[in-house]
């Protein structure tokens, strides 16, 4: 690896740009109508750095504004604002995020994450040949709930407090006020809705059709996000009638963690399939170029957890339990540990730019 | 698409269409729900495509009673009376009426064709009753109607730029046009012209107002360079409109050549003092409210030395109006913000002076006539009159921007062209080409494309009919 003695001077580039293009954008407004981007915007004649990181945070990438565009390359404005604001949000999550490094390693490439999975792989490998309990039932049988609770919870609770402070420090630069329970609700409305994937006219963004709308981004989108949230709560739900009501894996079918789980899993499978089908179609030139190849493998690392999960309870009773368990946990593992360092770290954020902007008020037009 | 020809295009379509902007798409959609094929011929590139429409933002609609998007009723009297005060009387008021009475059902169709509206943009309240606004603007309703017509089966050649209209007796027989760069003949038994005015072609320009049109911005697309327009009244067509004149706005002179389009605006002269090279004022700054006096002051400038003028303002007013793309010249004195902008200082100062002086105290109030007027100057500013007395000073360079040309084909009520000999049979023309029709003088935000929705829609239509 070469040592990179200026590590912010492409930071400042991609700010310095989306600045350039604001400005211009600013004095034109025909979008005003595609998103929360540019309402937010006309606040303010002058862009400070961290009215950018706000503004990047809150575009999904919808692309309408490009489409639209009069300006776009190749007139010599040549605006570009979904791929201006996607390397200033990008840059954000590297810039907030601790410790920096690892934000840069996973973000951009691919190949650290699928390194980091064949590690972790080997690890659980060893873990399952050399903890082996002597007694359990299921995947308790490989490897013992202590066992399995003394790996994850660090695992998970570490890169939270991570983020934690990412988001205090994102609050910070962004100028965020004091929140308000209405700001939150209105966020929450707006993510689990995905509004701003609508075009403003409800019939979807410019992601994958160029200059035709489509609401798949967002169908997939929802599946994958809702599968998540499914199958988090799948996993909650054991945990409370694991430790409250003393009942232990394996669950039959018919219990909360599998209803919950096996259409949670079924449902991020469905929206990885979806979305990395989707990105392949889109445009690279309208997103942050560099990290493609981390948001892909993002996606199908999170396309994997749900496979090796639905196939671990598929093989319930097998002799590939062993194996399928040492697999589907490095996947988690992998997933957990790289939440503040991939793209995991968008759905905060996003959320985090959307109460902000609920905080703020009302814009107001220019004069006539 | 480009290529040409295209093996599985017909030889000869229905209908061939000149231009690729709102007028023309509306004829080709028209035409090509009504069961015919059509060939649309655009000049541009295909991310240059849609012309002017490319920068417009809004249609002016007549409704009875509120109409999504629009609020309120807006009558085709209140209507007809808003065009009859920018055009002073010079419109056909037949045309005219019928284009508004049919805007009221354009706007059910714009939106079953692909166009969003939004509510009126921001900074332009005043217009939520009177004017629809496309969301994203002209060019996404450009794209909105180029899906539409390829789902219809409407055939688009880019970067075809059509040379001659061939003109037999009663009847166009062909097209020459250069597609790509080379030469094509194009057979169709039906012709809409939709390629807008002239106002790309500097020459032209020139030989009608003046040499000093050369110092002129194109506000918008370099490619409406009138040849079509000018093949027709060469042959003889019937012609309309003020050969030399063209609507001008005062922009930005910083502005692109070509295509700066909307965001070249300047919004700041009400609540500046606008002064020429001399580092005099020659005008009103403060007469009207800014989007009623937003023409004339292309023609200011256009007459004063090398046809430029210079708006100055200070602290108090830099946030009373809407950003403008390039930012201000700076300075924290006025001697210093004129040489910055190449003017003299002591000329300046002698004009500020003059003007601080007669400045009276008063309300100011930035959204309405305020009455706060100058007193003994021979160029009064009478309304928003404040001293520029608050450092740091700023200032815009202003130039006249071209919008559109007045000069077009005279059309009748089914969007007929006329040549020597009476109406030519298969030939009807929409859109700017045809808009001195109805707009002899002046502008009325939104109607522009108004003019091409309906006529294109009617062109369609007629030509349709003539080759079913």
């Amino acid at each position: 690896m070469s040592l990179d003695l200026t590590p912010t001077a492409p930071l400042l580039s991609a700010t310095g740009e989306a600045r350039r293009q604001i400005e211009i954008c600013n004095a034109c407004r025909y979008c005003e109508g595609f998103c929360s981007v540019f309402p937010a915007m006309t606040r303010q004649k002058a862009f400070a750095d961290g009215d950018l990181t706000q503004l990047a945070n809150l575009c999904h990438n919808c692309r309408g504004c490009y489409y639209a565009c009069q300006y776009t390359a190749p007139h010599e404005f040549a605006l570009n604002i979904p791929a201006a604001l996607a390397e200033v949000r990008v840059e954000s999550w590297e810039r907030l995020a601790r410790p920096q490094a690892l934000a840069r390693l996973f973000q951009s490439h691919g190949v650290a994450m699928a390194g980091l999975l064949v590690a972790a792989l080997a690890g659980f490998f060893w873990a399952l040949a050399a903890l082996k309990p002597l007694a359990g039932a299921g995947f308790y049988a490989h490897l013992a709930h202590n066992t399995l609770v003394a790996i994850f919870v660090p695992a998970f609770l570490l890169p939270l407090a991570l983020i934690a402070l990412s988001l205090r420090a994102y609050w910070r630069e962004v100028g965020g006020g004091r929140v308000r329970l209405a700001h939150l609700l209105q966020a929450m409305d707006s993510a689990a809705r995905m509004k701003n994937l609508s075009g403003g006219h409800g019939e979807g963004c410019n992601f994958e059709k160029g200059d035709r709308f489509s609401d798949r981004r967002r169908l997939f989108h929802q599946l994958m996000m809702y599968g998540f949230l499914l199958c988090f709560a799948a996993t909650a739900s054991g945990t409370v009638m694991h430790y409250a009501f003393g009942w232990e894996a394996p669950y039959p079918l018919f219990s909360l963690p599998k209803l919950l789980g096996v259409p949670g899993g079924a449902m991020m499978l469905a929206g990885a399939a979806g979305l990395a089908l989707l990105k392949l179609r889109a445009d690279p030139a309208l997103g942050a170029r560099r990290v493609w190849g981390g948001e892909m493998a993002f996606i199908l690392l999170l396309g994997f957890v749900a496979l090796t999960g639905l196939a671990l309870y598929a093989a319930t009773g097998t002799g590939a339990v062993g194996p399928l368990l040492a697999v589907h946990l490095a996947a988690v593992m992998v997933l957990f540990l790289l939440m503040p360092f991939s793209k995991m770290v968008h759905g905060f954020f996003r959320l985090a730019a959307l109460v902000a902007e609920a905080g703020k008020p009302a814009p107001v037009g220019g004069a006539e | 698409m480009t290529d040409w020809p295209q093996t599985s295009w017909p030889e000869t379509f229905d209908l061939a269409v000149v231009g690729g902007g709102n007028a023309a798409l509306c004829a080709a959609i028209t035409a090509a729900e009504a069961g015919a094929s059509v060939l649309v011929l655009e000049g541009a590139p295909k991310p240059y495509r849609g012309g002017n429409s490319r920068h417009t933002r809004n249609f002016r609609c007549m409704h009875r009673a509120p109409m999504d998007p629009l609020v309120g009723s807006y009558e085709e009297d209140e209507y007809f009376h808003d065009l009859m005060l920018v055009t002073k009387g010079k419109t056909d008021e037949g045309l005219a009426r019928m284009a508004i009475r049919s805007s009221e059902e354009c706007l059910p169709w714009m939106k079953a064709h692909g166009v969003r509206f939004q509510p009126s943009l921001s900074g332009t309240l005043s217009l939520g009753r009177t004017n629809a606004f496309f969301l994203g603007g002209g060019k996404a309703l450009v794209n909105a109607y180029y899906n539409t017509a390829q789902d219809l089966g409407v055939k688009v050649a880019y970067e075809a730029q059509v040379t001659h209209v061939h003109l037999d007796g009663d009847r166009i027989t062909h097209l020459q046009a250069e597609i790509a760069g080379k030469p094509v003949t194009v057979q169709a038994r039906a012709f809409v012209l939709a390629s807008g005015g002239f106002q790309a072609d500097i020459d032209w320009l020139a030989r009608a107002w003046g040499p000093s049109a050369r110092n002129f911005l194109i506000r918008g697309t370099p490619y409406n360079r009138g040849v079509v327009l000018r093949d027709m009244l060469d042959q003889g067509a019937e012609s309309v409109g003020d050969p030399t004149q063209c609507h001008a706005v005062a922009i930005d002179g910083r502005a692109p050549k070509y295509d700066g389009g909307i965001v070249t605006r300047l919004d700041c002269v009400p609540f500046s003092i606008v002064l020429n090279q001399k580092g005099e004022r020659f005008y009103d700054e403060g007469e009207d409210v800014w989007p009623k006096r937003y023409a004339i002051w292309g023609r200011l400038v256009a007459a004063q030395p090398d046809q430029v003028g210079y708006a100055l303002i200070d602290a108090k007013s830099i946030d009373l109006f809407m950003p403008s793309v390039f930012p201000p010249v700076k300075a924290d004195t006025i001697e210093e913000l004129a040489a910055k902008m190449g003017l003299d200082p002591q000329a300046v100062r002698r004009t500020v002076d003059g003007f601080n002086a007669a400045c009276r105290p008063g309300k100011f109030h930035p959204t309405e006539l305020d009455g706060l007027r100058t007193e003994g100057l021979d160029i009064a500013k009478t309304n928003w009159a404040r001293p520029l007395d608050t450092a740091p000073f700023y200032g815009y360079q202003l130039r006249p921007g071209v919008t559109f040309t007045y000069l077009g084909l005279k059309v009748d009520a089914r969007a007929q062209v006329h040549g020597p000999g009476g109406p030519i049979r298969n030939l009807w023309a929409a859109g700017e080409i045809m808009a001195g029709s109805i707009l002899g003088q002046g502008y009325l935000a939104g109607f522009g494309m108004t003019i091409g929705t309906v006529f294109g829609r009617i062109a369609g239509k007629e030509a349709a009919a003539h080759v079913a």
